[in-house]
């Protein structure tokens, strides 16, 4: 099976300080891709490189085994990589509706839209609901009512409805349950789950052990500014992972 | 040596329940606050979804409260339209103004360009003999041009807007002086050489009520820009920027773009403001509506606009600029010194962003 998204030899430095150094990754298609690595590992450098919000020194990216670069996440938006931010990147000021299409709206047919560029607020509507119910997010009542009226885990819910909802290739899930409680952990594990079986893959960076072994396919371990190893969650405890992490351990030798 | 990885392991196994047991607190807090809505927070979340809603009140308060103490002189169709005439400038101001802060940035330079457009349309077709409406299209274009100074000032420079409007503000009116040499240009030389100017001053009586052009112009300039803002992808934009900047650019907003496009935008609201402008006062004077900044952003704070940006609405700065006249006209028939206008504008303002705060502390 041929990766959906490659990695090869990513370096970056900020002044003498090494965040990358030849780092690889591969995502499959339909899988959940767990990353992991210590404070400092460079964890977040190469999701910043993939999302498009840093770009590397050197080394290259795959997309459908296309090369590409980009520029800024926008760039990496309009190629089909999405991202769910740690912060979210909603507007809390603003509906649900009009957060799901923020910078794609849909405007009206005929002349009131081309011309006089106005909205088509129905047809916005009707399609976020349906993107939310798709994902099991029919718990909110109404799709207009404003962003900050809503729990942690129900604007996880937005902003990952709106990141599988145009045409996605692969999304990037960054900490997407360090800001919540247990429930609303639970309903985003469940709604990561939702998303691979909508066969779009996933890499989810956290620092939350339990919740990247429940649902990753694979956990990709990153130590020194490169790719440590990577291993299967079911035939590896956490507090071997832990140790993999911390160098305490040897790594397994990867093909 | 052998015992460190023990220790951070022991550490990192902790450390989701340690997350867990807050976020489980929170939830629960959460539940209880809406279990327990005192009415006080039904009102303040009311006003959160509503907030055109204080600025409404307010001016329905007001009007009732000066009826009752400047008698009927204050109800009179006289009164009531002659303080919709007195409030036709800052009200346009308040219009570009409230685009500008809505984008969680402030104009200090309105006055300065309105002035200044109205210059160039009074100079050009006055004393250099251009066609009336040319040098009205020249002094749009000054208009948009300046706004978009301001904006590329701001996203270029990543300046605050308080600090470059204040520049430019500044540099504005010296332009004025250096452009008029401090000279006005008579009304009776307008209505010789440039009649046109004049044309939104011109009045017509609707049993009683005398409006001006320029008050029915002013309206449809709050009608255009609610549907600007609420109906199309540019207007959600501005609100986007102010909510959050960042999380607007990341939704794949050019927001330096928007914001240059928010100030060009405001800046021909200004331009038109200026037109009307000479209509109103009937000559050009490099010295007039020294306060209209300040006005205008008064304007805009009591109908209701987050000075921290992405919350309020177009039709309050209507109803703030509306509340405005009401004080004046009511307390100078009451036979007040104008220092207690002021006294109590000033306390309005405070009142008005006061009540802002605490209808944001909703949110959090």
């Amino acid at each position: 099976m041929e990766p959906v998204l490659v990695a090869k030899n990513l370096s970056k430095k900020y002044g003498t300080v090494v965040a990358l150094e030849s780092a690889n990754l591969e995502l499959y298609p339909g899988e959940v891709l767990g990353v992991i690595g210590d404070n400092g590992a460079g964890k977040s450098t190469l999701i910043k490189v993939l999302c498009g919000a840093v770009r590397p020194d050197s080394g290259e990216i795959l997309l459908d085994g296309k090369n590409v670069s980009f520029t800024s996440p926008i760039e990496a938006r309009t190629l089909g990589i999405e991202t769910v931010y740690q912060n979210l990147a909603l507007s809390p000021a603003l509906s649900i509706t009009d957060n799901m299409f923020l910078g794609r709206e849909i405007r009206q047919k005929g002349f009131i839209g081309k011309f006089l560029r106005f909205l088509d607020q129905k047809a916005m509507a009707e399609e976020a609901r349906k993107r939310l119910s798709d994902l099991g997010l029919l718990t909110i009542q109404n799709i207009n009512q404003l962003v900050e009226t809503l729990s942690g885990g129900q604007r996880q819910g937005v902003a990952v409805a709106r990141a599988t909802s145009f045409g996605t290739k692969v999304v990037i899930m960054d900490e997407p349950t360090a800001a919540l409680g247990v429930k609303e952990s639970r309903r985003v594990l469940e709604l990561i789950g939702e998303v691979r079986a909508r066969n779009i893959p996933i890499i989810l960076i956290s620092h939350n052990m339990p919740h990247v072994f429940e649902v990753a396919d694979r956990i990709h371990i990153h130590r020194l500014g490169t790719r440590l190893c990577v291993i299967d969650p079911k035939e590896y405890e956490m507090s071997d992972a832990v140790a993999f992490m911390t160098g305490a351990k040897e790594p397994p030798k990867s093909n | 040596m052998n015992n460190r990885p023990d220790n951070i392991e022991k550490d990192l196994s902790e450390q989701p329940n340690f997350k867990d047991e807050i976020g489980s607190k929170n939830q629960d807090h959460h539940t209880f606050d809406l279990g327990n809505q005192s009415t006080l927070k039904k009102i303040q979340h009311f006003l959160h979804g509503n907030p055109t809603i204080v600025p409404v009140i307010i001016l329905i308060l007001s009007v009732i409260a000066f009826g009752f103490i400047a008698g009927g002189k204050f109800f009179s169709a006289f009164n009531l339209s002659l303080i919709v005439q007195q409030v036709t400038i800052v009200g346009i101001l308040a219009a570009a103004q409230t685009l500008i802060i809505l984008t969680a940035g402030i104009d200090l330079s309105v006055a300065a360009m309105m002035v200044l457009a109205s210059v160039f349309m009074g100079k050009l077709s006055v004393e250099m003999g251009m066609p009336t409406l040319p040098a009205i299209i020249v002094g749009m274009i000054v208009g948009v041009a300046t706004g978009a100074i301001n904006g590329l000032l701001v996203t270029r420079l990543r300046l605050p807007p308080f600090i470059v409007t204040l520049g430019t503000w500044n540099i504005f009116f010296a332009l004025v002086i250096f452009f008029t040499g401090s000279q006005s240009i008579r009304s009776s030389d307008i209505e010789i050489n440039a009649p046109l100017l004049h044309f939104w001053g011109e009045r017509i009586n609707l049993g009683g009520f005398v409006f001006t052009y320029g008050a029915f112009l002013m309206i449809a300039i709050f009608v255009f820009l609610w549907f600007l803002l609420n109906k199309t992808a540019w207007g959600r934009h501005v609100y986007a920027i102010g909510d959050d900047k960042e999380a607007a650019e990341l939704s794949g907003i050019r927001t330096d773009r928007m914001l240059v496009s928010i100030y060009a935008v405001a800046g021909l609201v200004i331009a038109i403001g200026a037109w009307v402008s000479i209509g109103r006062v009937g000559s050009v004077s490099p010295t007039s509506f020294y306060e209209g900044n300040l006005d205008s952003i008064t304007a805009v704070v009591i109908g209701g606009t987050s000075l921290f940006g992405g919350r309020g609405t177009i039709i309050g700065s209507l109803f703030g600029a509306l509340i405005v006249g009401v004080f004046s006209s009511g307390l100078s028939i009451a036979g007040l010194d104008v220092l207690w206008q002021r006294f109590a504008l000033g306390c309005l303002i405070i009142i008005a962003v006061g009540i802002d705060q605490w209808i944001r502390k909703v949110s959090n």
